[in-house]
């Protein structure tokens, strides 16, 4: 468990980190929605970016929001064979599968980039892997390697 | 046989099949070698008549890959009123890969194409030498049985030739270039079918049983001396967008700082666009400025395609690279899934 506490005003804080989530319109980002309409809690350590399908999302989305800062960077798709546009999560997901090698391979922990499906009907499933990938990028700790320093 | 006798008798074999390709008119031009003014470096030269053969050379120092010149088409290899002429193009094994991969890319009409195929024996590592010579001039350079020989004002040093080459032509077992039964008529000299190539990838599995905090640290000490001049861009065949993501400022994806997370994203992105295309020729390493090897990064690629999707790049015109295709059933083990 890493230990980085952060000193906010005079009360000791326990760091959250900060995740960007890329959600497709279609399926995750209406899980995400069943999800709060249903008041399933997951943890509001997400900030949601909504794209059309997981195909969208360039690599140069997530490596960006690592250099950015953000501690973690969620996607998820609809399942394989769901997708609105019959193919876009599998073209991405050979993507997502290179970019998760190389980035382990540059020496970025890969818990930092997290790859998921989850339905419009899985509110309950969406809410359970965000927990899971919170937890993830909780345990590595704030993101200070591929973050730019200036 | 030493590796002069063997370099000779290349050279000859591709001159006598350079001159057939002329002398019959099957080809417009060719694109091949010539001896470089510095030592060390052949250039690339393109001929159209039959005296200028004998400028064609093959040593050790051919590290340029020549289907860079055919996408985009130089101006020379392109004629204005009868449009694209019918090239030769020297080809050791990983120039014949790259240009059987840009075919399957659509970028090439392989019918405008002529491959003079030879068999390669490698090419030296310049970088490794100049680092060790330090700065001497080096004037002259000669290849004679496993030696290599480094003549400069009074002084001569030899390096074994097996150990100086360049790591990916050590690790290379596509040495002549490939064909296929369907394209027989398209290669003239030495030319070899590959139906699959196997491939243990050690020095990659080494690194990766290294932990994530050492892997950083060994990729920081490699490439954290780039100056990011993009020589590595400019020579390698396979890239040929109009508009690089480095060159794009609507978004500026990365900055253009010496920060090493702006120089980690540039050899990322390097990374995921050559993955499955990458054709190992190690032109990107010798052209370095900096002499930073890239190989480790390439060979990563070759194997993480190899092993998932099991394709080699530019072995046939007629496969889809991995990241133009999908298919259903693929592996997806580095998905979250629920306890």
């Amino acid at each position: 468990m890493n230990e980085t506490i952060v000193e906010t005003g005079q009360e000791k804080k326990e760091w959250e980190p900060k995740i960007i989530a890329f959600l497709c319109n279609w399926c995750s980002y209406a899980g995400a929605d069943l999800a709060g309409v249903s008041r399933i809690q997951y943890p509001p350590n997400i900030r949601i970016v909504r794209v059309p399908c997981s195909g969208r999302v360039n690599p140069f989305f997530i490596i960006k929001s690592l250099t950015d800062g953000w501690d973690g960077v969620v996607i998820s798709g609809c399942h394989p064979g769901d997708c609105h546009y019959i193919s876009g999560n599998l073209v991405a997901r050979r993507r997502f599968a290179i970019l998760k090698e190389l980035l382990e391979f540059f020496g970025i922990e890969p818990g930092r980039v997290n790859f998921m499906w989850a339905s419009a009907a899985e509110g309950e499933r969406f809410a359970v892997l965000i927990r899971k990938a919170t937890e993830i990028v909780k345990n590595l700790g704030p993101n200070t390697k591929f973050k730019k320093k200036w | 046989m030493g590796i002069d006798k063997e370099n000779q008798d290349i050279e000859s074999n591709m001159r006598d099949q350079a001159r057939n390709l002329l002398k019959e008119k099957k080809v417009d031009a060719i694109i091949g070698y010539k001896k470089g003014t510095l030592p060390l470096m052949a250039q690339p030269i393109i001929i159209d008549n039959e005296e200028d053969v004998d400028k064609l050379v093959w040593n050790n120092m051919c590290y340029m890959n020549l289907a860079k010149y055919l996408v985009p088409r130089v101006p020379k290899l392109c004629d204005p009123e009868k449009g694209n002429l019918k090239v030769g193009i020297v080809a050791k094994g990983c120039v014949g890969r790259a240009v059987f991969l840009l075919a399957s890319e659509k970028k090439l009409n392989l019918d405008e194409i002529k491959i003079i195929g030879i068999p390669c024996n490698g090419v030296i590592n310049r970088q490794r030498i100049e680092m060790e010579i330090g700065e001497k001039e080096i004037l002259e350079v000669s290849v004679s049985d496993d030696k290599i020989i480094i003549k400069g004002k009074d002084f001569e040093e030899s390096f074994p030739y097996e150990e100086y080459l360049n790591e990916l032509c050590k690790l290379c077992k596509v040495k002549s270039p490939p064909i296929t039964s369907k394209l027989s008529d398209l290669c003239v000299g030495e030319c070899q079918e590959y139906p699959s190539i196997e491939d243990e990838f050690t020095e990659v599995s080494d690194y990766d049983t290294k932990t994530t905090e050492e892997k950083w640290e060994h990729i920081n000490e490699i490439l954290s001396v780039c100056t990011r001049c993009y020589a590595c861009r400019e020579a390698c065949p396979m890239c040929y967008c109009n508009l690089c993501f480095v060159d794009q400022n609507k978004p500026i994806w990365f900055g253009k700082t010496s920060d090493i997370s702006d120089i980690m994203v540039f050899h990322l992105i390097r990374a995921m666009h050559m993955a499955g295309r990458c054709v190992g020729c190690g032109t990107c390493s010798s052209v370095c400025p900096m002499g930073i090897d890239l190989y480790l990064i390439n060979r990563k690629l070759e194997k993480i395609v190899k092993d998932r999707y099991d394709f080699t790049s530019g072995l046939d015109p007629e496969t889809l690279p991995p990241m133009v295709n999908f298919k259903m059933e693929d592996e997806q083990e580095f998905m979250l899934e629920e306890d």
